[in-house]
């Protein structure tokens, strides 16, 4: 199964029952995979008329009361990122995953690329968070797609699936577990007295309950600056109070939403920091780099937003140089700078999209850095 | 002048309907949104709908307000996706019944593509469009339907572009169910509202509305009275009018009526003659079977219908306590709409056989009282 076949599959198992997308290379199998698996599990897919068209259907499907993603890639998700803007701001709980492709604009349409890792992250104008997971295999893509709708699910946030042409087009073997293994946070629904009901909890560190239209609760929820009624209420003090609780509930709730993939890590000089499938070009470059005796360690983002500040500062000041190699023109290395806060070395090993790095470029890379 | 507020909202009879805690509301006073809002509170009450099953999606801008001061389900969306919204929502639950209330800034200049598509998939919601010719909350700038060579603040030598006329292009685009009327048609609008929230498809009604503070403003077209006096001049009632010929000019006429009410397979509907043929009649859509579903429809239609019939008998009750008296044969009495029968099939026998008499009898009153001062007509309802 490839990787794009393996993220509808993770969304079916995590209790995803409608879809709304838009066509679009190298990220459409997953919408079809869905749309010919809709009908046999009670689903619902729709193609829509464009990207905004689909990620508005996705907050309008939350909010009806079903768990809802999309699938796109870079020119699709810059027409989507005004309302995953909303989606963030109205805490609403939706997937989406993004098959990068190389830009800008039209780019490579059929070629890989690692270029949104910061229009994932700050692509919607305002101050917001979001969760992005990168996986690096098709097995991952089904495992860091069922996570993702759980953590969306318990910190009512968009989760974006980061991956890239190549893990979308690659067949592996997948193994999706019988459905009793799999751990899926259900919908949490708000049941209590009409008077008690509030949409929103500002100081929520995670688990505030939903509601979905028709159960009576008469929910209101805007993009403007509301209050925990969902009333709008457009003031300097309000907007510190949503902003902050937007921001924190997220980087507040870092340690036990990050996850990462390390070997070798703890007494490495150098420590090769990727993710998506350039990690799995990195493992080549590592195994090479060690045989010539350098101590190199492995540092895989599998969570790539909210981003591990707290590993890469522990590191810096053990190890002579992080070296980060990327599909793109630097882009998570200046993460990776600022949490070492000059305490060692950052090398970036950039690439302009089109194909995967060369080993051998990396191996010069790390070389260079133990030096 | 001073009002006890919360006695105001309390007594009111919209309390239930409205957000009373959300009053007052920012429309301008000559605006029309009010008494369409007003209008489509009313339209809900009679239709005997669930108000809990009832969700109100609305974009940005002045009637993108809407969604916020209604007592249902309500989401105020960013600008134009009000559509893909509410489109979301339906087919996440079927069960509800999906408006939107939006502008026609809204929902045909930056939402068009999505106005046009949810038409040709005739997905069943409800689309009320206050036509204002203007951007208001922006402050006046040109739509899509300004008429052409009208003032607005991005026009502000006339305006050059030629409009969209709506009932035309929702026609063309497929919606099963269209109507046009002005903001002070308070009755059709109410009936046209009712009728939209019981069709099976893509209902779209647009409401020509004055926008006092900008468009009439801007155009030196007096204050809201003013328009209301032009609107009862100048609307045109023609059911069934080919929507081509519904165009509207700068200060023309404006043809106003229920233009189409055809019968058509929902979205949704399609959707399950297209998964029965696959799957097989054990098919399920969240977990429900075609016949579960329906039973459960039917039931549903079965309450509403009650619900329906004592809104309508406390009514009757109500209106037989007037005394029709000066029911003349006046022209203005344009409203005594249903000399023609209304068109389709979705006109409740009960209410088009009710609705006339009361409603000559109301105009008659309001045309008397309105004679002398002509002022105090508009300015009774805001009492």
């Amino acid at each position: 199964m490839d990787g794009d076949h393996a993220i509808a599959e993770g969304a079916l198992a995590a209790g995803c029952r409608f879809f709304a997308g838009y066509p679009i290379t190298p990220s459409t199998e997953t919408a079809e995979r869905f749309a010919e698996r809709a009908p046999e599990v009670g689903a619902l897919f729709i193609q829509m008329e464009d990207e905004l068209a689909s990620i508005a259907a996705l907050i309008g499907a939350a909010w009806g009361g079903k768990k809802a993603m999309t699938v796109t890639c870079g020119p699709g998700f810059s027409l989507m990122v005004e309302n995953i803007g909303l989606a963030a701001m109205t805490e609403t709980p939706l997937v989406i995953a993004n098959v990068q492709r190389g830009g800008p604009s039209t780019g490579l349409p059929t070629l890989t690329a690692q270029q949104d890792m910061m229009q994932a992250r700050y692509g919607s104008h305002g101050d917001y968070n979001i969760i992005a997971l990168t996986p690096d295999s098709p097995q991952e893509c089904f495992d860091l797609t069922v996570e993702a709708f759980n953590l969306s699910e318990f910190y009512r946030v968009p989760v974006i699936i980061l991956t890239d042409e190549t893990v979308g087009h690659m067949h592996e073997k997948v193994v999706i577990p019988p459905a009793e293994q799999i751990q899926v946070v259900p919908r949490n629904n708000y049941s209590g007295p009409k008077a008690d009901f509030r949409p929103y909890q500002f100081d929520s560190q995670g688990g505030h309950p939903m509601t979905q239209a028709g159960d009576g609760y008469n929910f209101h929820i805007t993009g403007l600056t509301h209050n925990e009624r969902g009333y709008p209420v457009m003031t300097a003090e309000q907007s510190k109070i949503v902003i902050t609780h937007l921001m924190e509930k997220i980087n507040g709730n870092a340690d036990q939403i990050i996850r990462l993939d390390e070997d070798q890590v703890d007494g490495a000089d150098v420590v090769v920091v990727s993710y998506g499938i350039t990690s799995r070009i990195a493992v080549k470059a590592i195994q090479d780099a060690r045989k010539e005796g350098i101590k190199v360690g492995y540092l895989r983002l599998i969570t790539i937003w909210p981003f591990c500040e707290k590993r890469i500062r522990e590191l810096a000041p053990k190890i002579k140089a992080f070296v980060v190699p990327e599909i793109n023109y630097g882009q998570m290395v200046h993460e990776v700078e600022r949490g070492a806060g000059g305490q060692c070395a950052t090398i970036s090993v950039n690439h302009c999209g089109g194909a995967v790095h060369d080993p051998e470029v990396i191996l010069d890379a790390i070389r260079k850095a133990n030096q | 002048m001073t009002t006890d507020i919360g006695k105001f909202k309390h007594d009111s009879p919209m309390s239930g309907v409205l957000r009373m805690d959300r009053m007052p509301h920012i429309w301008c006073p000559g605006c029309g949104i009010g008494s369409e809002v007003n209008a489509f509170a009313e339209a809900v009450k009679r239709s005997g709908i669930d108000p809990k099953k009832l969700v109100v999606v609305s974009g940005i801008g002045c009637t993108g307000r809407v969604a916020g001061y209604v007592d249902f389900d309500s989401i105020h969306t960013t600008h134009g996706r009000a559509i893909p919204v509410a489109t979301g929502i339906k087919l996440a639950n079927p069960e509800l019944t999906v408006v939107v209330f939006s502008g026609e800034g809204d929902l045909t200049g930056i939402g068009g593509n999505h106005l046009i598509h949810a038409a040709r998939r005739n997905m069943d919601i409800v689309v009320i469009c206050n036509n204002n010719f203007t951007y208001g909350m922006t402050g006046g700038q040109v739509t899509p339907t300004t008429p052409t060579s009208a003032i607005a603040s991005t026009t502000p030598y006339g305006n050059y572009e030629y409009p969209f006329s709506l009932p035309f292009l929702a026609d063309a685009a497929g919606a099963t169910y269209i109507a046009r009327w002005t903001s002070m048609d308070v009755r059709n609008v109410t009936q046209s509202i009712e009728e939209a929230l019981a069709h099976r498809g893509f209902s779209f009604i647009e409401l020509i509305s004055p926008c006092t503070t900008l468009y009439l403003r801007r155009n030196r077209l007096g204050d809201g009275v003013d328009m209301l006096q032009f609107y009862q001049e100048n609307t045109v009632l023609k059911h069934g009018c080919d929507t081509r010929e519904t165009a509207i000019d700068y200060q023309g006429k404006i043809v106003v009526g229920k233009f189409v009410d055809k019968a058509k397979p929902t979205y949704l509907e399609a959707v399950d003659k297209c998964a029965v043929k696959l799957v097989g009649d054990d098919y399920q859509l969240y977990g429900k079977t075609i016949p579960e579903r329906e039973a459960e429809e039917k039931a549903e239609k079965a309450r509403v219908a009650a619900r329906r019939a004592a809104v309508l008998a406390a009514e009757q009750a109500a209106s037989e306590k007037v005394v029709v008296k000066k029911v003349a044969t006046k022209a203005p009495v344009k409203k005594a709409a249903a000399k023609k029968p209304a068109i389709g099939r979705a006109v409740p026998a009960a209410a088009a056989k009710k609705t006339p008499a009361k409603a000559v009898a109301k105009t008659v009153k309001k045309v008397a009282t309105k004679a002398p001062v002509k002022k105090t007509a508009a300015k009774k309802p805001r009492k």
